[in-house]
């Protein structure tokens, strides 16, 4: 394994998450069998207050994700220089069939995080507690996947060693090894401009629809969800060589450099917001019947499509700018 | 609205830290501390790597090696001629180069043939080590034993200048005929080939060409020597890091235990908040902005004292470890470097397990009953 | 009309355990609005468990609490406190002001949570202590106030949300006849205001004083008949 500080960090800090978050699902389980509001008694009380412990774990767990997933990037980018052929993150991550994955669990981890606060937020308006086993069962789901992307990312690192010269022989690596440079597939542009431009508009136009109307909110969550999978694509896929200015290049990391000012940040910042409160609207539609939440949800839900559209928006034009303002022609 | 209620609870935070300097102060000086030591050592690590592909650009792309028997050979003229037949490469040097210990000072030299700095025999150039380790100036005397027992006084022609004390601290430049004499090295022999490779993607094409063409040959890129400097320093960075492990550690139960142990008058006072209308959530707000003024003042701190160590007192306390040992140590100063990402990988490795030790005991603290208060 | 109904209250500590105690049992007592009620009765009575009950500062082991038509028994704590800060002041047997800051800081302390303007806040906590005569001491520290000082801090603390209902324990405990009558003026000054104001004192001071409406006596967690 390579020693270097940025992977014990991250090895760190993502053993001490998947603690906290087994010990609140274990006491989430006890939730779930024992909750009785109407009982005043000190046991019940006792779990009314661990509800707190476990919001705020949960609230640290989210902003960590969100961080984590950054780092995660960072490092597997400073660390290709370690790796014949690897130029980006791309490469290193590329090394073996656990850091891809890795990603993925990251992302879905925020976002199932963040419907989590989502939920729990919610629940906290109404006087009754209306949705605290669909909370808690809930978490008990999401505990095993975040510990579960811990142990990944753990191998996936115990698996990286250097290409360096190892012996006195030496190996040479550009022929005898295997190169790990990708070749990131990417989608034809013209189709994917297309598709791009035609969920940014579904997802924008369903968010305003369900502020105005307060329907359709079923409709944004989908267009949400469509919406980021086809920007991931669609940066892969001709976003990425417009800001690179490079046919070729179509690294979706290497955004986050300075050299492209660091543009990647507000643009995956934007787009994972857009998606968490895109979805998260959808999310909640089913508690509207609930009495105590009757009169909570509807205001909730219109607040976070709004974050949705205003997301989703700047997302769009971010990258209409840097379109517009790109050398390239393709 | 949200912002009034921050600001409101931020102040209460600031004010009731300040009442309790005494237990604050302790725990925001290990805090620095641990921030300070992780920080000298990223920093440190980081500016060295930097340092050593700076200077490794100028080094030859391609090195040809001869082996035998596991070891390193002298390389007859003849592969000159054989590499030079190779598409793509252009400019073939033989290199003379080899290590002298001086037995005066223990220390180990390493004597190069340099065409460009162009020796007139028994005129030699100096890197500063050398200079330091034997006192010596420019067109000082500098005696040398040849591998046969005889010595040669060399004219010390220059000392080469400290910006390049990484590399040439040890360094002795002198005229082909004269590194000859010293160690006795046969004419037509070489030390090593180097080469350089017209198209930078040909490299790997180029060296295993080489490799079938002279089988008892290894070629060493210069991409393969820059991934093993950062591989040494990054393990070695992270050795120490593994190692101030144990302080971490040491540092998050000095954490845990600050926050669970509430004086009865910190228990008194967060009683009388919850009584007075305080939710245990504000409460946990007020906890929450309390840990965060007091990590990033030792953050801050930690940082910015590291900053200091290493880029101005050239990382003091940690240069022997880092470095190793040697009799040579070139002097110099690193060039500062601080970039988002070591500050990222430092908020994980100190703010995160703190936080981590206080969630529950904030939580204990603020679920403390209003009802407590009222029978006091 | 009840502001404040206890239906078949009990308390119960350590419940199930070896060192089981009842606070309060099975008390049902209504707290009529615009009037001052004085739970009088020895210590140990439960009159202070009964007070911060009443005051939805704790939640009963079993039975009801209507505040006004609300039901306040099942509800989660965070819709409590809202409701507390808004509806209770309480004025401690220990006064409670936190050590360490002013006056001035002590009265504001209670509506922070509730992030309005700064400086309003301070405007309407300055004008509290005037009422009741401790303006000049607003940035003293709390140590530092004399015991009557101290409690009309407390009390003006208490006022701070412009509560309609008010909560003594013990007030008198702590203080010397003079004192003890001035606070029973300022009782006076709250009932005029058409505040509902709850005492727990066992000073005949307190509950023989002509501003009291109603008696109410408790012995070991029960109540002994109601007297008016």
């Amino acid at each position: 394994m390579i020693l270097h500080p940025a992977i014990i960090a991250l090895l760190l800090s993502s053993g001490l998450m998947s603690i906290l978050v087994v010990y609140a699902s274990w006491y989430g389980f006890r939730i779930v069998r024992k909750w009785d509001l109407g009982s005043g008694s000190s046991a019940q009380l006792e779990l009314e207050r661990r509800t707190y412990l476990i919001s705020t774990i949960l609230a640290y767990v989210f902003g960590f994700q969100l961080f984590s997933l950054f780092l995660y990037v960072y490092t597997a980018d400073s660390l290709c220089t370690l790796f014949t052929g690897a130029m980006c993150a791309a490469g290193t991550l590329n090394v073996n069939g656990y850091g891809y994955p890795v990603l993925i669990f990251k992302l879905v981890n925020f976002l199932l995080a963040g419907f989590w606060l989502i939920v729990n937020y919610a629940d906290n308006r109404g006087y009754d507690y209306p949705l605290i086993r669909f909370k808690y069962f809930f978490l008990i789901g999401l505990a095993p996947l975040l510990v579960e992307e811990t142990v990944l990312q753990t191998r996936y690192f115990l698996g990286l060693h250097a290409n360096i010269i190892t012996s006195c022989c030496g190996t040479l690596f550009s022929s005898t090894g295997p190169s790990v440079a990708s070749d990131l597939s990417s989608f034809p542009a013209p189709a994917m401009k297309i598709a791009f431009v035609c969920s940014m508009s579904a997802v924008i136009t369903s968010g305003i629809v369900f502020m105005w109307k307060g329907k359709g909110s079923y409709l944004l969550a989908a267009a949400s969800a469509a919406a980021l999978l086809v920007s991931l694509a669609s940066l892969l896929s001709f976003i990425g060589p417009y800001i690179y200015e490079l046919p070729t290049h179509h690294c979706p990391f290497c955004l986050l450099q300075k050299e492209y000012t660091y543009v990647g940040y507000p643009l995956y910042f934007a787009l994972l917001s857009g998606t968490v409160t895109g979805m998260g609207t959808g999310l909640l539609t089913p508690f509207r019947k609930r009495s105590s939440l009757a009169g909570v949800v509807p205001g909730l839900q219109k607040k976070l499509a709004a974050i949705s559209v205003f997301s989703f928006a700047l997302f769009t034009l971010i990258i209409m700018y840097r379109l517009a303002t790109s050398n390239l022609v393709m | 609205m949200w912002v009034q209620k921050q600001r409101n609870i931020i102040d209460f935070t600031i004010s009731s830290l300040n009442r309790r300097k005494g237990k604050n102060t302790a725990l925001v000086l290990v805090y620095t501390l641990v921030v300070f030591l992780l920080a000298s050592v990223m920093f440190f690590t980081q500016a060295l790597k930097r340092e050593a592909s700076r200077v490794l650009r100028d080094a030859p792309e391609l090195v040809v090696q001869r082996m035998s028997a596991g070891r390193h050979e002298l390389v007859p003229k003849k592969y000159l001629a054989v590499v030079e037949t190779i598409k793509g490469v252009s400019s073939v040097r033989g290199r003379l180069w080899g290590y002298y210990y001086d037995p005066v000072v223990g220390a180990n030299y390493t004597i190069i043939v340099s065409e460009e700095a162009g020796h007139a025999p028994g005129d030699i150039t100096v890197g500063s080590g050398v200079a330091r380790a034997r006192a010596a100036a420019s067109s000082d005397i500098f005696v040398l034993r040849t591998y046969d027992g005889a010595t040669i006084p060399f004219q010390i022609k220059n000392i080469l200048p400290s910006d390049s004390e990484l590399v040439s601290s040890d360094l002795i430049i002198m005229s082909e005929p004269d590194y000859r004499r010293v160690f006795g090295t046969a004419a037509g022999y070489f030390t090593d080939i180097t080469l350089k490779v017209r198209n930078a993607k040909e490299v790997g094409t180029v060296a295993s060409k080489i490799v079938s063409l002279l089988p008892d040959t290894r070629p060493i890129t210069r991409r393969e020597i820059l991934r093993t400097y950062d591989s040494v320093f990054d393990w070695r960075g992270g050795l120490v890091v593994v190692i101030l492990t144990g302080a971490v550690l040491a540092f998050i139960i000095v954490a845990w235990d600050k926050a669970s142990g509430l004086s009865s008058d910190e228990k008194k006072e967060i009683g009388i908040l919850k009584a007075v209308g305080w939710e245990t959530s504000d409460v946990l707000l007020m906890k929450f902005w309390e840990g965060t003024v007091i990590s990033l003042c030792s953050f801050l701190t930690g940082i910015l004292l590291a900053y200091v160590h290493v880029f101005f007192t050239s990382a003091a306390l940690f240069a022997p470890v880092l470095k190793g040992w040697s009799v040579l140590y070139p002097e110099f100063r690193l060039v500062p470097f601080l970039d988002p990402y070591q500050l990222a990988t430092l908020f994980f490795l100190s703010v995160v397990p703190y936080t981590v030790a206080t969630i529950v005991p904030s939580w204990h603290a603020a679920t403390i009953d209003p009802d407590s208060v009222m029978r006091s | 009309m009840s502001i404040l109904q206890l239906k078949d209250i009990s308390k119960i500590f350590n419940q199930g355990r070896h060192n089981e105690f009842i606070a309060v049992d099975n008390v049902s007592v209504a707290i009529e609005a615009g009037k001052v009620t004085v739970l009088r009765g020895p210590s140990g009575s439960g009159k202070t468990t009964l007070l911060s009950l009443a005051g939805c500062m704790a939640r009963p082991t079993s039975g009801r609490i209507l505040f006004g038509d609300r039901e306040l028994t099942s509800l989660p704590e965070r819709f409590l406190t809202e409701i507390r800060r808004a509806a209770f002041g309480f004025i401690f047997q220990q006064f409670n002001l936190v050590r360490g800051i002013t006056a001035l800081e002590n009265v504001m302390l209670p509506a922070y949570p509730l992030g309005g303007s700064h400086d309003e806040l301070k405007n309407r906590a300055l004008e509290l202590l005037d009422l009741f005569g401790i303006k000049a001491r607003a940035s003293s520290r709390s140590e530092w106030l004399s015991g009557g000082e101290a409690q009309r801090t407390a009390i003006a603390r208490a006022l701070i949300n412009n509560p309609g209902v008010v909560i003594a324990d013990e007030p008198t405990a702590h203080l010397d006849t003079r004192l003890s009558r001035e606070f029973m003026d300022i009782v006076d000054r709250l009932k005029a205001q058409g505040k509902t104001v709850i005492i727990a004192s066992h000073d005949p001071l307190v509950y023989e004083a002509s501003v009291i409406d109603r008696v109410v006596s408790m012995r070991d967690g029960r109540i002994e008949g109601a007297g008016a």
